[in-house]
Order: structure tokens, then sequence, then C-alpha cells
């Protein structure tokens, strides 16, 4: 079944690259895999309003195309080399689940460059690029901190990877910043996208006595909820605050197109090379959206947090930090390496659940 | 706090029910519908749609009806008209129905959604305890309830829904009878579209006042999955969607309180629970085979020609 849908989008866009063809004769060639809709008001909606901010700036020299709902797994790679036959010159691949059909496909496509979003495997035509999300998190978890007023947070997680690990992490150090017997209570939906289990996760996190929400799912579903029941939470991914005008404290917004627009001018200047790119506030590729729902002096401590981080004043993984159980990971002063952060599979100090290892 | 989890059991189980009890329906004339999922979301993206158009949300409910039913007749014709593999139409109307539902859907994501009310019973809802988790629920829980109660009725206390399960059992032997078989199967295949529509409307109006795409996330294939655990039994549906919703939002609870005494429980292991438990319990409430194959229409799945 879902060959079939591959086949059909496959062939769909084909035939829009014969039409449109010959008249982009000397435009290159910029496209977009997407895991979800465009429109599902979060990760692949961030990343179609990259693409729409990259034809806006460079629409003269480049033409962008993109197929969605391609699924994870080996059928992606059918849909890679269709876009690599039509001779896209650079392919962006925006879910971790492609990694290793992009890596097989830039194998087969020298000339094609390659951007593989969040993943870790790369080759002399394949960059990957990530966002560090975890400064947003650091944020969020200093407001949470002052705003609760029962000193817990409840956390909806998606799965154990250590993107998201590194996320619930970020958010009890900023939060113990402020607060050093923070709680935060996690619930593991096992999910990225299911509106109705993200609300049942929300609700039990409520009923359990937390009173601020944050969340690393994909749907609105949980600031609906928490504005619901009265109490305050953190968007992911998009702006959410339509879905909770008097929830939303702020929203960790990814913003792509900075990202993509800079890429696409050194593939036109050639100055494009693999590497393997982690950009974070200060470059532009995640923002926070307006603090709300908040009084004036929590406001203007996450500014002057955000202003610290972009500066590189502030580094959320500074120590003294000790893991879960106690044991010393960070000596004072010290900064964690990246390579930690992005293979982290432990919690620190003042988080509540247990990782199954 | 036992009152609040059980509201969320409630929310969570409701549109299982009522998609699972159109379904059975449907297979106790012997069509096997797999496009539930399809179905649903459909009923979920027209109920959005009108109540946002209209403001209302008891408009939105109809349209969610008439939405999932109106899609269902697409796979009478193929099916039933046309005579067309009735496993390969069902998952055919299930890829449309996402695809469809997006495409209609497009312009409402972002929207905040209309929620339905409940309706609250006077002196009955002052019950403690069950009568503010009973009587103080919206109208499609109350729906849900009723269509238990009333399928089990028709099914197995009146003429026509004697016909109909003679029609599942055996359509040449009921099409001898001077039955009319393929107008009874086309009335059992709306009827399972309207419930699984309904079960939409409950997940954009009620589960989550919200409009995304794909938003029912599979709820289509556990419904179908309960029709044949729950032996195309009724009430045994109503026991397997309740058991799946509690164990369900049980875990999420059990893990908050593993966290609180400092206890190591895979989640991986609990958000498998709900699967394994409900399958485990219909099991062992169907395992007389005798009676399950009773139960079982014997003519699911098989097309019929009318021969003169």
């Amino acid at each position: 079944m879902k060959k079939l849908i591959i086949a059909l989008a496959a062939s769909a866009a084909l035939m829009g690259g014969f039409s449109t063809g010959a008249q982009a004769q000397e435009k290159k060639k910029v496209c977009f895999i997407y895991v979800g809709s465009k429109t599902d008001g979060g990760w692949t909606q961030a990343h179609d309003l990259g693409r729409q901010q990259l034809d806006k700036a460079l629409g003269d020299k480049v033409e962008t195309k993109f197929l969605e709902n391609v699924p994870e797994g080996p059928d992606a790679e059918r849909a890679i080399e269709r876009f690599a036959r039509e001779k896209c010159s650079l392919i962006f691949t925006t879910s971790f689940g492609f990694m290793d059909a992009t890596v097989k496909v830039a194998a087969k496509f020298p000339d094609v460059k390659f951007e593989h979003a969040t993943g870790f495997k790369s080759a002399p035509n394949l960059a990957t690029y990530n966002s560090r999300f975890y400064e947003g998190r650091y944020i969020q978890g200093q407001i949470a901190a002052k705003m609760s007023k029962k000193g817990v947070a409840g956390y909806i997680a998606s799965f154990p990877i250590p993107e998201v690990v590194m996320g619930i992490n970020a958010f009890e150090l900023g939060a113990k910043s402020i607060n050093p017997n923070f709680k935060l209570k996690v619930v593991w939906a096992n999910t990225w996208f299911d509106p109705g289990k993200e609300a049942d996760a929300a609700k039990a996190l409520i009923d359990q006595g937390v009173d601020i929400l944050t969340q690393h799912t994909d749907t609105t579903a949980p600031m609906q909820v928490a504005s619901e029941r009265g109490i305050l939470a953190f968007g992911q991914a998009s702006d959410m605050i339509a879905a909770g005008p008097k929830t939303q404290l702020t929203a960790i917004v990814d913003t792509w197109g900075a990202y993509y627009i800079k890429r696409t001018k050194a593939l036109l200047d050639g100055t494009w090379k693999s590497e393997q790119i982690w950009d974070g506030l200060k470059d532009g590729i995640l923002t926070m959206a307006p603090y709300t729902n908040m009084p004036d002096d929590v406001k203007a401590m996450a500014e002057e947090t955000e202003a610290k981080i972009k500066s590189g004043e502030l580094h959320p993984f500074t120590g003294p930090i000790n893991k879960q159980d106690g044991s010393a990971w960070l000596k004072a002063g010290e900064k964690s390496d990246d390579g930690t952060l992005l293979g982290m599979n432990f919690y620190v100090e003042g988080v509540d659940d247990k990782l199954p290892q | 706090m036992f009152e609040a989890i059980l509201l969320t059991v409630i929310t969570a189980s409701t549109p299982l029910v009522v998609a699972a009890l159109g379904e059975l329906v449907t297979e106790r004339s012997g069509v096997l519908n797999l496009g539930v999922e399809g179905m649903m979301i459909m009923g979920a993206v027209c109920a959005f749609a009108a109540a946002q158009l209209s403001g209302s949300p008891y408009v939105g409910i109809l349209a969610g009806i008439f939405g999932g039913g109106l899609f269902s007749l697409l796979f009478g014709f193929l099916t039933l008209t046309l005579v067309a593999n009735q496993v390969a139409t069902g998952l055919a109307l299930t890829i449309l129905g996402l695809g469809l539902s997006g495409q209609i859907g497009e312009v409402f994501v972002g929207q905040p959604g209309i929620k339905l009310q409940p309706i609250v019973f006077p002196i009955l809802s002052d019950i403690p305890f069950f009568g503010r988790v009973l009587f103080s629920q919206d109208l499609i829980f109350y729906l849900s309830v009723a269509l238990v109660v009333g399928i089990n009725w028709f099914l197995f206390r009146s003429r026509t829904g004697l016909k109909l399960r003679a029609i599942g059992d055996s359509h040449s032997s009921a099409h001898a009878l001077g039955i009319n078989v393929i107008r009874t199967r086309y009335l059992a295949v709306m009827f399972g579209g309207a419930c699984a529509g309904l079960a939409g409307a409950q997940l954009s109006l009620v589960y989550t006042p919200q409009w995304v795409e794909n938003m029912s996330a599979g709820r289509g294939w556990i419904a179908l999955a309960l029709v044949v655990f729950a032996s195309w039994r009724p009430w045994r549906i109503l026991a397997g969607g309740y058991l799946f919703g509690a164990v369900g939002i049980g875990q999420l609870h059990a893990q908050i309180v593993a966290q609180n005494l400092g206890i190591v429980i895979p989640s991986q292991f609990l958000s498998a629970l709900p699967y394994a438990a409900t399958i485990v319990v219909l099991i062992i409430i169907s395992h007389n085979r005798r009676t399950t194959l009773i139960n079982t229409p014997a003519s699911l799945g098989k097309p019929f020609v009318p021969d003169r």
C-alpha cells in the first residue's frame, strides 16, 4: 500500500517535472522530501514554510519542488531517487527516518548534493543539519520554574531517542537554575503524531498534579487540553498561540527558512561543502514565539537568557551537572561537547522518569 | 482523581465503540468493509467543517454521520453493484478517505474548533460519582450506549435483524427465500459508514476539537479488530472498547506513578499493554469455539451475484 502511494506520488511529481521542465532550463532545482503533510501544523509545515521563504528570496535563480507524506524506511529511497533523476541539484530530506535511504541515493548520484535533517551519517555530497532545540527548552524550563505554583511540570515525550532526552534534560536544567527542587514528570506517548493520545497524556499529567505542560510531539492537542483545564503550556515546532491564547507562554518555532536560503546560496556560488551543521538561536534556525501570559519580570528574564545563549555567554549544558543517579557528569564551568549531546542516553538529576536502558 | 480518569477513559473509548458497532452491523450482513479508518476520517473532517461554518457542533454531528454514510455508499456501489473485491476496495477506501479529507480540511488546519458541550441530566447527575460520570456527558456518548442496546435488540429480537443475519450467514438461501440481499447490504454498509462518521465527529468535536490531517491515527483499524475479537456481539464491543480505552489511559497514569515511586517500567511495554490486554480478555470471553463459529457470519466477505 505504501509502495502504491509512493508510485502515485512519484509519477505525479514526474508529470509535474515534464510540464515545467522546458522553461526552467537554467534555474537550479532545490527539492524537499517531507514525512508528513505540509499542513500538519507542526514539523513538516515548518519545513514547508522554509521552502516558501526560499522561493521568495531566491525564486529568480532556483525552482523548488517537494513530495509530501513520504513514509520513512526503505520506500523513501525511490522518492529521493526520483528527485535525483529529475536533475534536482540539492535535495533536503527532512526526517530522521530518511537517513539510510538518503545515504544510499547519495552514493548513486555523486553530482547531486544532499542534506539530511537530524541525522548523523554523512558523505562527500551529503551534509547533515539540525537545530539546537535544547536552547529553547532551557529558556522554557526557566519560565516554568518561575510560573509553576507547585514546582512540577509535565513533559509529553515521543520516543526515547537522544534528541528527546536532550530536550528533557535542558528543560530540567533551566528549571533548576531558578528552583533547585523543581521536578519534572515525563509521559511517553510513543508517537510523534496522534492528537487523541497526546491529549490523553496531557490529561493524565494534569490529573496527577502538574500545573505546566510542555510537549515534544507534533499536534496542538496538549495545548488545547491545557487551555481547557486552565493551566499554562509551551508550544512545539510552530507557534501554537491560536490553540491557547491565554495558555501559551512561548513556543520553540522551527524557522528553517534562514538555513535553506543560506545553503542554497552556497550551492549557487559554488561554496557548498558537506558539513555537519548544528545551528542554534543565534543563526535563526529556531526562534522563540512571543513571551506571553507571564509577568514582565519573567519575560525580562527569558529575554535575557535568550540573549545570553545567542551571544554564547550561556551554554545550557554547563557544569556542575550530576547525572540522575547523583554521579558527577560535568565539573563546574565545564561545557558538554556536541557528541555527548547528540548521543544523550541519560537523565540529569531532578528528572523523575527512568530511561529504559 | 479516579473520576477524572474515568471521564478521560470514556472520551477515549467512545469513538472505538461507535465505529465498531457500525462495522458489526455491516459484517453481520456478510460485507467486510476495511475502510473504517477512511470513513471515520471523512466523518471527522465533515463534522469539523460543518461545525465551523454553521457555528453549531450539532450540525457538525449530522454532517459527520452524513459524510461517513455517503462515503460508504461508494464502497457499496463498487462491491455490491459492481461486485469488486471487498478487501481491496475497503483498503482503497481508507487511502482515498485519508487523502480526500486532507484536501477538504486544508483550509481548516489550525483553526480552534467548537467543542460539543455535555448535556447534563438534572437529577441523575447529582448522584455522587456515577451521576457526574454517566449523566453529564455529550450527546455522542449517550448515542453510543443507545446504539449498543438498540443494535443488540435489532439483531437478536427483531424480524429485520433476523433477515440481516440470515443474509450474512448464507446470502444464497436468503435470496431464495425472497429477501432482497443487495438492498439490505446497501443499508448495512451505509449504517456502518454513518457510525464511523459519527465516531469521526466525536474525534473532531469532543476528543480533540480541531482538525489535523490523519487525526484518526489508526482508530478505525482498532475498531475493526474489536469487531472480530468481540465475536460480532454488541455488548462485547462495549466491553472491549472500554477495556482498550481504560488500559490505554491507565498506562499513562502508571508511568507517572512509577516515576513517583522510582520504579522502572519500560514505556514501550506500557504502550503495547492496551492491545495485549484487550486481545487476551476477548480471547477468554470468546474461547468457546462453537459459539464463536455460530456468531461468525458465514458468507462474510464473499461476493454475491443474484441469479434469476
